[in-house]
């Protein structure tokens, strides 16, 4: 049983974490709000250009010389994964789950008897995945000093995707990231970038649909494909910075409600005891006055 | 019958504008291009330029660095990274801009895909500032 004293001692101490959660779920509530206002704008701009693409892909007249970005090199054997988590924790389960997500994946690919390579963006990844994997990581991003994540931001992480394609380091690239649904909802998604897989394989059939290019479809392809690459990394950015600070606001109120009930626990312990110690002292009392 | 395009400029934190246009004017890569209603479908890239928008007999002018653009069934779709409305752009931004691309011209191994953007992004940003 423990003294007063220290059953006052915890209560205290319960209290002020509880404060501090308190805190930094007001905080996360705050960013979420701008977060996912940026996610919500963001989304028109991919969404559009995946179209674009996927215009241009019907009428590549050839398939066989069509950018190498869009339909692979025909390989099949080198996996480059670019695991993107935060970079700070106590968001719950936000960071474990894409890292979860992502060594399924590689499980299964080592039974392939595919070659992994992994770019971890986010410190977070890292440290989860460098035991395991750690000699499959080659490269880690993390923009810890960055306030704001930006196209910028996008753009060199997709010019280092690029450039290890062009000096053939992989055959696919796949992103690890959590797309963000709703508050409580963030589901952790696997999206292939390269080459890039039509996200829904509809036949329209609009054929009536021909385009005018200028200058010619290779050399639009050419322009935009990397820029899709950057594109789909910023979306990327952009959902996982919403799914955190909404992770992380449910685990803080989770943390604080918890540490609610735990305060209570600890006050009724303390009263009990207290009371315990009164009804002590007045026994002795009282015996000590009867022997008289 | 309205003689006017649905018009939309995108970049990757908002979407810009979204209007409906008389006639939109391009820098497009190989030169300048009006869009009208009933234009041919196109799939197009930017160069440095600016945006001409004709919406309700006024004009509204877009900076641009570079786009794709999309025309399809009267949807005029802009997607850049760099657009920007001319009012928006103080100056001295444009000035130090101009200086930074003056300085990437002058560079020996430059090539002459990059030389041509450069120069158009210098006119274009020179016709701002004055």
């Amino acid at each position: 049983m423990p003294s007063l004293d220290d059953l006052k001692k915890r209560i205290k101490s319960v209290k002020s974490t509880q404060k501090i959660t308190k805190a930094m779920k007001m905080v996360a509530a705050a960013k979420l709000r701008k977060a996912q206002e940026r996610a919500e704008k963001g989304r028109p701009y991919s969404e559009k250009m995946q179209n674009i693409i996927l215009n241009l892909t019907k009428s590549v007249s050839d398939p066989e010389n069509a950018p190498k970005l869009l339909v692979g090199n025909g390989n099949d054997k080198i996996y480059l994964c670019v695991v993107m988590t935060a970079d700070r924790g106590l968001c719950g389960g936000f960071n474990s789950n894409i890292c979860k997500l992502a060594k399924n994946f590689f499980k299964k690919l080592k039974q392939d008897g595919k070659e992994i390579k992994i770019i971890t963006v986010g410190s977070k990844g890292l440290d989860q995945l460098k035991r395991s994997y750690g000699k499959n990581i080659i490269k880690n991003v993390n923009f810890k000093d960055k306030k704001d994540i930006g196209f910028n931001e996008a753009e060199e992480v997709g010019k280092i995707i690029i450039d290890l394609f062009h000096n053939n380091e992989f055959d696919k690239c796949f992103l690890f990231y959590n797309n963000f649904k709703n508050v409580i909802t963030q589901i952790p998604q696997a999206q292939q970038i390269i080459p890039s897989e039509n996200p829904s394989e509809k036949n329209d059939n609009k054929d009536d649909n021909f385009y005018e290019f200028e200058p010619d479809e290779d050399e639009i392809l050419e322009d935009l494909l990397p820029k899709n690459i950057s594109t789909q990394v910023f979306k990327a950015f952009l959902e996982n910075a919403a799914s955190e600070q909404g992770s992380r606001m449910t685990a803080m109120d989770n943390a604080t409600r918890n540490a609610g009930d735990l305060v209570d626990k600890l006050t009724i312990n303390y009263n009990r005891s207290r009371q315990a110690s009164i009804t002590k002292e007045l026994i002795e009392i009282i015996s000590g006055a009867e022997s008289l | 019958m309205s003689e006017k395009i649905e018009f939309e400029i995108i970049s990757p934190d908002e979407t810009i504008i979204k209007a409906e246009a008389d006639q939109v004017i391009l820098p497009a890569f190989e030169g300048l291009m009006t869009i009208l209603k009933n234009h041919i479908s196109l799939v197009t890239f930017l160069r440095p330029g600016i945006i001409v928008a004709t919406i309700d007999n006024k004009n509204k002018n877009f900076y641009v660095e570079d786009g794709t653009v999309e025309f399809s069934e009267n949807n005029l779709l802009i997607l850049s990274s760099t657009a920007k409305d001319v009012n928006n752009i103080k100056t001295e931004e444009a000035q130090k801009m101009i200086a930074n691309a003056k300085q990437a011209i002058s560079k020996n191994d430059i090539k002459d895909k990059d030389k041509y953007i450069l120069s158009y992004k210098i006119d274009t940003l020179q016709e701002i500032t004055q």
